[in-house]
């Protein structure tokens, strides 16, 4: 399985996927650098963490006019597996692979601090390490992680089954208390109709090492790493 | 010289004829703008260089002492860790965001300047008391955050607290520690006539100008005048500029890199050139990238725009320089050369307006004698007259609930603690630490200060920071390397500020040289009042770092199992001078400091480290403001975990408020499982230091049976005010 993290200025979270990639799980990775229009033949593409652009203007609202992601859409289309974590989620939004778009938090403050996340698909190619109501323990480091759709788009979403995450507390219970950034419908984590494109606010890069706090975030690595979806890739 | 002008560049008549003697003619206006501010305080240490010259600064690993962009000492397994802190006080009063933020930009790129991958932030900060400095300490935490979470370095500890003195002059002291392989650390030295000098990053603006010498004044009601002395900073760019630097790393056709901060561009040339012998330098202002239009060759060479380093490039070598900071979309200008003729000569064009020696910008500034004096020691505390402990548990909850102990949670979690992979101590306990990713190596951190013990006794204040950071890092298990230090100060031209300076430099030396720290970096932030009144405290702020071999070895501050014993390492003393419950409970700021013995603390050292080493200890918490039943409370809250003791009966002359609320230093809470029970009393005897069993660890309450009994969620309660 070859893995590519995108690194657009500013991002951060590029190199904490890379260790993990690299030096946690021993697969192939790659940097795919902004301006380069070529994936390098990766299976699977992240859109990390991060700033990118500085962010000054709107979280990723810059960053999908960046070359390389003519290329990842075109991927996504093509049935390729495309995962964005924080930053990469708004990137994922602004252009238009996922529905919806990421606000600022409900506190107006940045949090960094451990959630709960409420696995509701485990059928994903991003998900299947994991069971269905699985409690996965991920941080979040976000000021502008609260997720937002119209109506008729909440309910679409919610109707086919594309919300994969939702913030609930540790014993798998979605409420108030629970949501940190004041996310509709607690919704941390969303993938489109074909199940190939995953947005997510939480970190699963900062929790695959038991001296970092958890190891709940090399599920959804190792569901990747061991993907026969890797097929549908033509 | 017009005296009003003089005043403008902050230099004294006096020192106007040392230049006008030194030059054998009077400076045109560049020249004594460029004087000016390398003569601030700020940047020549005029009031303090004779006194820092007493703190140690050598010791067994230290790569890198004083003198650089930043210290470095040798970890283990190839590795440096190099670090400073750094004051942005000033800036920070007068427009809190951006003073902050940019303090924090600041210090960062001081340790990008060493070839090191910045790994972690902490700050210290002092406010006045809430709600009245909420807009200071808001602005302050907002702008960290807003530069520390953009540049994806994990923002880990510090430290905070509020008292009157910080109200019009809130304290913001940044710390940045990175890492480096020691064989690719990278000097700031011009070395090399012929060389280039190249400026990168941001273009050159009118901001800042002056900002060094703003520093080095009092504040007064013309400061927010002053607000376009402070600088706007833009993580954005400096996160660019880190990952253009660390590709630098890769290519030697880089000889230094110079951070560009207090006094500009004039600062890194000189500084650059002046750390060796002979050099000099000459430069063309008008090669320099700028931001807006008419600027002059004085704008230009007395700019602080942010995001902007100098690199000395060899010569012929400059195109693959340029096309790494290409790569990151960043402006780069050969802006000049390395000289051998201990000139710095500035041209604008063709133009020659300004040359001056190098050594007179940066040693030329007279150092000031001044003239130091004990101030009346007015602050007697006569313990035996205090009211007797009412009821602990209220009080307990009182003091949890003062803004100097409450929980600092609601702060932290605001700040990217975690972005890096390596975080393997959390803030909220002791130290933080971070793992060396390749490594089984541990690097601790901490900040510490207490503002209020040096008032009282400045020697002593300062030798209790310098304990308690040192018992900070102890608490996770790794031993103390080195020191960073910040002295923030009053004015020193008042004999009593002076006095409190001396005293407290002396202090730091003393405990250094006792517990062995070398002192590799540091600052001296002068002038911390207003209006000619309301001086700080005197806060000399400790920043230091630990390593740990294994950190899978590393301890954290709450409590892990029930049944554990609780044991209170360290003896008790009537030590309430100057302590948080005599505030809180009784409304004083009086009395001595606790006394601190450094034999004893480092017997204690000693025992914390062998007893962690061996796995006898499950955790460690250090017991310090709000002393034992605070700190028992921390372990208990961190831990999730209750604790059952039997009632307390001090022997006399110990008083039951202080053998609970007391700060005696050289004491830790520690948890050890009870099979390691025995082994840890023998080597608490066999290192003679003092071994209490309070309790066992276990339940939902903090218990002293019939003294006082809360549930863990009641202490949460108050404990978490700050949160909202």
């Amino acid at each position: 399985m070859k893995f590519g993290v995108v690194v657009f200025p500013g991002t951060w979270s590029d190199r904490d996927c890379g260790w993990v990639i690299d030096q946690v799980l021993g697969q192939e990775l790659t940097y795919l650098w902004h301006k380069d229009a070529d994936l390098k033949g990766c299976d699977c593409v992240i859109l990390p963490g991060g700033f990118s652009y500085g962010d000054y203007l709107r979280t990723g609202a810059i960053a999908r006019f960046a070359p390389i992601m003519e290329q990842v859409g075109e991927f996504a289309d093509r049935g390729g597996l495309v995962w964005g974590i924080c930053n990469g989620f708004q990137v994922l939004c602004e252009a238009g692979l996922l529905p919806g778009a990421l606000i600022r938090n409900a506190s107006l403050e940045f949090r960094c601090e451990w959630t709960n996340l409420l696995v509701e698909r485990s059928d994903l190619p991003f998900t299947k390490k994991c069971s269905d109501r699985d409690v996965l323990r991920v941080p979040i480091a976000h000021g502008e992680g609260s997720y937002f759709a119209d109506p008729a788009t909440l309910s679409r979403i919610e109707q086919q089954g594309q919300v994969v995450f939702r913030y609930c507390d540790a014993g798998g219970r979605v409420i108030p208390g629970a949501n940190p950034n004041g996310s509709l419908h607690s919704i941390a984590g969303i993938v489109n109709a074909r199940g190939n494109v995953l947005g997510m606010m939480p970190h699963p890069e900062r929790c695959a090492e038991a001296e970092l706090g958890g190891t709940d975030g090399l599920k959804l690595f190792r569901s990747v790493a061991e993907n026969a979806f890797k097929v549908l890739v033509s | 010289m017009d005296e009003r002008r003089l005043r403008e560049v902050a230099l004294t008549p006096d020192e106007y004829r040392v230049i006008v003697e030194k030059l054998k003619r009077a400076p045109n206006e560049l020249e004594l703008g460029m004087l000016g501010v390398l003569w601030s305080e700020h940047c020549s240490y005029k009031s303090s260089k004779a006194l820092l010259r007493r703190l140690p600064s050598t010791g067994a690993g230290v790569v890198q002492g004083p003198g650089e962009n930043a210290g470095a000492v040798e970890v283990g397994e190839g590795w440096s860790v190099v670090f400073k802190i750094e004051s942005h006080n000033h800036p920070s009063a007068i427009e809190p965001y951006q003073g902050a933020a940019t303090g924090v930009g600041g210090i960062i790129r001081d340790v990008i300047a060493m070839g090191a991958r910045p790994i972690a932030l902490l700050d210290s900060l002092r406010f006045g008391p809430l709600p009245h400095s909420s807009h200071h300490f808001e602005g302050v935490v907002a702008g960290i955050a807003g530069y520390g979470n953009c540049m994806g370095i994990p923002t880990v500890g510090g430290e905070v607290y509020f008292e009157d003195c910080y109200t019009s002059n809130p304290l913001v002291n940044a710390m940045c520690v990175g890492l480096v392989r020691t064989d690719q650390l990278v000097r700031a030295r011009a070395e090399g006539a012929g060389n280039y000098l190249m400026l990168v990053g941001a273009d050159t603006g009118r901001d800042g100008i002056h900002g060094a010498s703003f520093a080095s004044v009092e504040l007064d009601e013309k400061s927010s005048e002053r607000r376009p002395a402070v600088q706007v900073g833009n993580p954005f760019l400096e996160k660019c500029l880190l990952e253009a630097c660390m590709d630098l790393s890769h290519t030697d056709a880089v000889v230094a890199i110079q951070d560009l901060g207090a006094a500009g561009l004039t600062s890194a040339v000189a500084e650059c050139a002046g750390r060796v012998e002979g050099a000099g330098a000459r430069i063309d202002v008008g090669r320099v990238p700028r931001r807006e239009q008419g600027m002059t060759p004085y704008d230009v060479m007395l700019s602080e725009s942010q995001e902007r380093m100098l690199v000395v490039v060899r010569r012929g070598r400059e195109r693959e320089v340029e096309t790494i900071f290409q790569a990151w979309d960043l402006t780069s200008a050969v802006i000049g050369e390395v000289t051998d003729d201990g000139q710095l000569t500035v041209f604008e064009g063709r133009d020659h307006v300004a040359r001056v020696p190098v050594r007179l910008l940066t040693d030329g500034a007279p150092m000031r004698r001044l003239v130091g004096l004990p101030p009346e020691p007015p602050y007697g505390l006569e313990v035996e007259a205090l009211p007797p402990l009412a009821d602990a548990g209220a009080a307990l909850l009182r003091l949890l609930a003062s803004p100097n102990l409450a929980s600092r949670r609601g702060i932290f979690r605001r700040y990217d603690h975690m972005v890096g992979d390596s975080t393997v101590v959390a803030p909220g306990g002791d130290a933080a630490m971070l793992r060396v990713k390749g490594t089984r190596l541990g690097i601790a951190m901490t900040t510490d200060g207490n503002g209020r013990y040096c008032h009282l006794d400045p020697h002593l204040g300062a030798q209790l920071a310098v304990a308690e950071a040192a018992r900070n890092i102890i608490a996770t298990g790794a031993r103390p390397v080195a020191v960073t230090d910040c002295l923030n100060f009053a004015n020193p031209d008042r004999p009593e500020v002076y006095w409190e300076l001396e005293e407290a430099v002396a202090g730091l030396a003393y405990a250094c040289r006792a517990l062995e720290l070398p002192v590799v970096s540091g600052n001296v932030s002068l002038y911390n009042d207003s209006h000619g009144e309301s001086a700080i405290y005197p806060t000399p702020v400790v920043g230091m770092v630990g390593v740990i071999d294994d950190y899978g070895k590393r301890l954290g501050a709450g409590l892990r199992a029930e049944g554990d014993f609780v044991l209170l390492i360290g003896s008790s003393h009537n030590d309430l001078g100057g302590s948080e419950y005599l505030k809180v409970e009784h409304g004083h700021v009086a009395g001595r400091p606790p006394a601190l013995d450094l034999t004893r603390e480092r017997a204690v050292h000693r025992l914390i480290l062998s007893a962690s080493q061996s796995g006898y200890l499950h955790s460690a918490h250090d017991c310090a403001e709000g002393g034992m039943l605070v700190a028992l409370a921390e372990a208990c809250l961190l831990g999730g975990i209750g604790v059952r003791c039997p009632a307390i009966r001090p022997e006399r002359p110990l008083r039951l408020d202080a053998a609970f609320f007391g700060e005696s230093p050289s004491r830790f809470i520690v948890s050890v499982p009870s099979r390691a029970m025995p082994e840890m009393q023998s080597l608490a005897r066999r290192h003679n230091v003092e071994l209490s069993l309070l309790g066992l660890a276990g339940g939902a309450h903090v218990e002293f049976e019939g003294q006082l009994k809360l549930s863990l969620s009641e202490l949460r309660d108050a404990w978490e005010v700050l949160i909202h």
